[in-house]
């Protein structure tokens, strides 16, 4: 880029820093509520430093931590089945796309692209995986409905499968006499780890991020809450975790201000202390999977 | 001959279509099936007859949806929360990209890359808890240090519609901007460095080589983003509209979109009637978008197109 114009550059620099820092000032908000003396954020509010230091937030949610580790531990696994069978699904779906000598190939293209066209909805979709599936209050409900497979991802891996391994490396382990599957599994797979760590990378945000699947399908087994719905249920109802838990602490010492704000940062803290080593992976995700594979 | 060939060809895809199986099921399960299942708009939904034995009712769904304004309310909604979505939301995006490439340090640029995709990465959970941070009555940030600042009275946030448009636009583009930025910067690094040499040379000063240069250059991405997002205005962030106004119901005629009208007709209200039919027109007029929107990206640039 030129732009050859100091002023300009240093303008430019400095409105880049305002935008760091207006994505950055909401967390601070967060954390700083979160470390503030209750009495004090009842005088003055949330505020970007702690005017009074206090951690009786935290010592508060570690005598309610079986609750919160439970949800952690349920958000975890939901994550790790989710993604593992949204990969396995996505590339057992590609390989066989990107053989041109597929017989019905057009037909099987069409049927998943088909359904980034249309789609049926909320109403629908919930009635059937309710009514004919049952699958409310099941740990399957956290995972199967919405997220197990994206055409998206299917047809970015295919074309870069298509684009990156060519067809006689295909066709000779043919003649050699490998079968379909260990094609995948020796040749197709090891040449396709970067978008294969893409999608996982993409179903794992979207698997620990999902609040939607525990609002819509559990309303009796809350045990089967990830940390995000155990989130938005304290957002509802400050107390939420104490009915949650056995241990015995008395709803007058809590403190009900800067509770909300330490959980938040309970839930933030792992995103935000894994993000850089996964960014590389996060923005090719985006620009590689936004407009078309 | 020509026969034999498609047999061999089908029994050496075999193998194949079993590799298929699950994905297909899948589809069936979580995409075919619920298709099928929009023509419960036109049935008296009896959770007792069952799915399939409830009694079909013609278009008294849509009758009853359509009784009365609220119905009006959603649709204007969605669909002016979305052009409004778009035409800023791209404007930010262009903008960030703009200044992003003209970072003169590689570390920085790289390192603020990172940090503006933050809110993007966060669950619309955690955004509402941020929200409420800011908006919370007697303890939110807003309240209490912004506005005795610039000396206006506290305002009651979460029961005050007017605010609404203004709240949720800025938390879409706090949500959004590094986005859609690192989407238009990605087009900008392509761009060859000789162009704006060549500007240079010619005298071209900054406002020149943004409009000559850069904007041209973004003006593929720009308009099938806009088209694939014009394409989608019957649909909105369901979190953003339910979670972060918080669920108050006071706020409804500013912030009540297709899908939480569904999602509370069904759940809350159990009025499945109204619910089906709405989600039905959504389903149906997204279709027609979708298809519209392509058919006119892929005149415009054929490699942009989902089709």
């Amino acid at each position: 880029m030129i732009y050859k114009n100091k002023i300009f550059r240093t303008a430019m620099t400095v409105f880049v820093i305002i935008l760091c820092l207006l994505s950055l000032m909401p967390f601070v908000l967060l954390l700083s509520g979160s470390l503030t003396d209750e009495a004090t954020l009842a005088l003055y509010g949330y505020d970007l430093y702690p005017r009074k230091f206090s951690m009786d937030a935290y010592s508060y949610l570690w005598n309610l931590r079986a609750p919160i580790i439970r949800a952690y531990f349920m958000s975890f696994a939901i994550t790790v089945f989710g993604t593992g069978a949204n990969v396995v699904m996505t590339t057992l779906f590609a390989y066989p796309l990107s053989r041109k000598d597929l017989y019905g190939r057009q037909v099987i293209s069409f049927f998943l692209f088909f359904t980034m066209l249309f789609n049926g909805g909320f109403v629908p979709t919930y009635l059937i995986y309710t009514r004919i599936f049952n699958i409310s209050d099941t740990f399957a409900a956290m995972v199967v409905p919405y997220l197990m497979m994206n055409a998206f991802f299917v047809i970015m891996m295919r074309t870069y499968i298509m684009s990156n391994i060519p067809d006689e490396v295909i066709e000779a382990a043919r003649i050699d006499g490998s079968s379909e599957l260990r094609i995948l599994t020796r040749i197709v797979m090891p040449m396709s780890r970067p978008i294969m760590a893409t999608v996982a990378l993409m179903a794992a945000i979207a698997y620990w991020n999902n609040w939607t699947n525990g609002v819509y399908f559990l309303s009796v087994r809350t045990e089967l809450y990830g940390i995000q719905n155990v989130l938005n249920s304290v957002m509802a109802n400050v107390t939420f975790l104490q009915s949650h838990s056995n241990a015995m602490v008395s709803t007058r010492q809590m403190p009900n201000v800067s509770i909300r704000m330490a959980l938040a940062m309970i839930a933030v803290i792992p995103i935000l202390a894994a993000y850089p080593f996964f960014q590389k992976y996060f923005v090719k995700g985006i620009t590689v999977g936004s407009v078309k594979g | 001959m020509r026969k034999k060939s498609a047999v061999r060809r089908f029994r050496r895809s075999i193998p194949l279509y079993l590799m298929l199986l699950p994905g297909i099921i899948y589809l069936i399960v979580n995409n075919y099936m619920p298709m099928a299942g929009l023509a419960l708009a036109f049935k008296k939904v009896n959770y007792a007859l069952g799915l399939f034995q409830s009694p079909w009712v013609g278009f008294d769904n849509f009758v009853y949806l359509f009784r009365g304004n609220e119905a009006v309310i959603f649709f204007r909604n969605t669909i002016l929360y979305n052009l409004t979505f778009i035409l800023l939301g791209n404007f930010a995006g262009v903008l960030t990209a703009i200044a992003l490439d003209a970072v003169r340090s590689k570390f920085f640029q790289r390192t603020s890359q990172v940090v503006i995709l933050i809110p993007f990465l966060l669950s619309t959970v955690i955004v509402s808890y941020i929200a409420f941070a800011f908006l919370s009555g007697n303890n939110g940030f807003m309240n209490n240090t912004v506005l005795p600042l610039l000396g206006i009275e506290p305002i009651s946030w979460y029961n005050n519609p007017k605010y609404w448009p203004y709240i949720l636009t800025i938390v879409y583009l706090w949500m959004n901007f590094g986005y859609s930025s690192i989407l238009y910067y990605s087009t900008l690094i392509g761009v060859d460095k000789a162009y704006y040499e060549a500007a240079v040379v010619d005298g071209a000063g900054i406002g020149k080589q943004i409009t000559a240069i850069t904007l041209p250059a973004l003006k593929p991405t720009i308009i099938t983003l806009v088209l694939l997002a014009v394409g989608r205005v019957c649909y909105s962030d369901f979190g953003l509209f339910y979670q972060v106004p918080m669920n108050s119901g006071m706020l409804y005629s500013t912030t009540q979109t297709i899908d939480t009208f569904v999602y509370r007709g069904l759940l809350q209200l159990n009025d499945i009637g109204r619910s089906t039919a709405a989600g039905f027109m959504q389903s149906v007029l997204g279709f027609i978008l979708v298809l519209l929107a392509n058919i006119i990206v892929r005149k415009l640039d054929k490699d942009s197109a989902l089709f």
